[in-house]
């Protein structure tokens, strides 16, 4: 368990994980959030509509940053508000896997509200694929 | 050349609210945990959840996404909106949290209209849907905006 404490100093990197995002973790996540839009399994229907292929679900990427942020801050409850930009489309490959690297850095700090900002980057082969992914999270 | 793009302005201020209730189950929560990467056994383990004062397993943060976007689909789908969904990118997506939300949860949700601007042949469409529980005290905020294209852009 790491929970933010009010000594956090803005800018510390708070973690830097990778996660693997691959055609059958869309198909999962299609199926768990009802979003089954074809550009994000149906290869034949995403060059048709003039991607490079099949993408991830905006959303997922979001997920997966989000899963990322609350294990490690132990409590899921201690993320207040969490928001994004969608600002590049991540292609996931197949045979293959897209490679998600997700760096936490600590923002903002407000000692007095209790919270801290922390800011995401998260990125595809040193590409950034949100923009302004920022969570508002509550300091212990 | 650009062209005006479909959207209807003039929906900008309308609340839908007649998607029926959602309610929330152990199963789904689990489902969607499991797809976002998410491993707190909050998610997961009811005991564990009842142990940090949950009534049962708590949703990840973005769960509500699920409820939202059906719920949106009221407006989105309506002919009156003018939203070729074909033309549709998902911009930017936001959650306020007020409190988690839990496995037995009968949710409602109330999709507010916020902006329709245009420019350069893309329409931004913002929305905001407020998911209230049985008791009418807000659970979560939930703000989107989706860029649609027009004919020509």
């Amino acid at each position: 368990m790491s929970a933010l404490t009010a000594d956090a100093g803005v800018g510390t990197e708070l973690f830097s994980v990778t996660r693997s995002v691959d055609r059958a973790t869309l198909v999962r996540y299609a199926g768990a959030s009802g979003d089954f839009n074809p550009i994000h399994w149906n290869e034949r229907f995403a060059l048709e509509v003039g991607l490079p292929g099949v993408i991830a679900h905006g959303m997922l990427t979001m997920g997966v940053a989000g899963s990322a942020l609350t294990d490690w801050l132990g409590d899921p409850t201690d993320v207040l508000s969490y928001g994004v930009r969608f600002t590049r489309p991540v292609p996931v490959p197949d045979p293959g896997a897209a490679e998600l690297l997700i760096v936490a850095t600590i923002g903002a700090v407000d000692a007095d509200a209790g919270t801290a900002r922390v800011d995401l980057r998260v990125s595809v082969e040193d590409k950034t694929v949100l923009g302004k992914a920022q969570a508002q999270v509550r300091l212990h | 050349m650009t062209g005006m793009t479909e959207v209807n302005a003039d929906l900008v201020g309308r609340v839908f609210s007649g998607t029926p209730p959602y309610v929330v189950s152990a199963v789904k929560i689990a489902e969607f945990a499991e797809a976002v990467g998410a491993r707190s056994p909050l998610h997961h383990d009811t005991a564990a959840a009842r142990a940090a004062g949950h009534a049962d397993v708590i949703a990840p943060v973005t769960f509500a996404v699920v409820i939202a976007q059906r719920a949106e689909a009221e407006y989105i789908d309506s002919p009156e909106a003018g939203i070729d969904f074909s033309r549709v990118v998902h911009a930017n997506e936001s959650f306020t949290a007020h409190r988690p939300i839990v496995a037995g949860d009968r949710l409602h949700t109330a999709v507010h209209v916020d902006s329709v601007t245009e420019r350069a042949g893309i329409a931004m469409v913002g929305t905001r849907c407020e998911i209230t529980d049985d008791g009418g005290a807000t659970v979560v905020s939930v703000s989107s905006t989706l860029a649609v294209r027009g004919a020509d852009a």
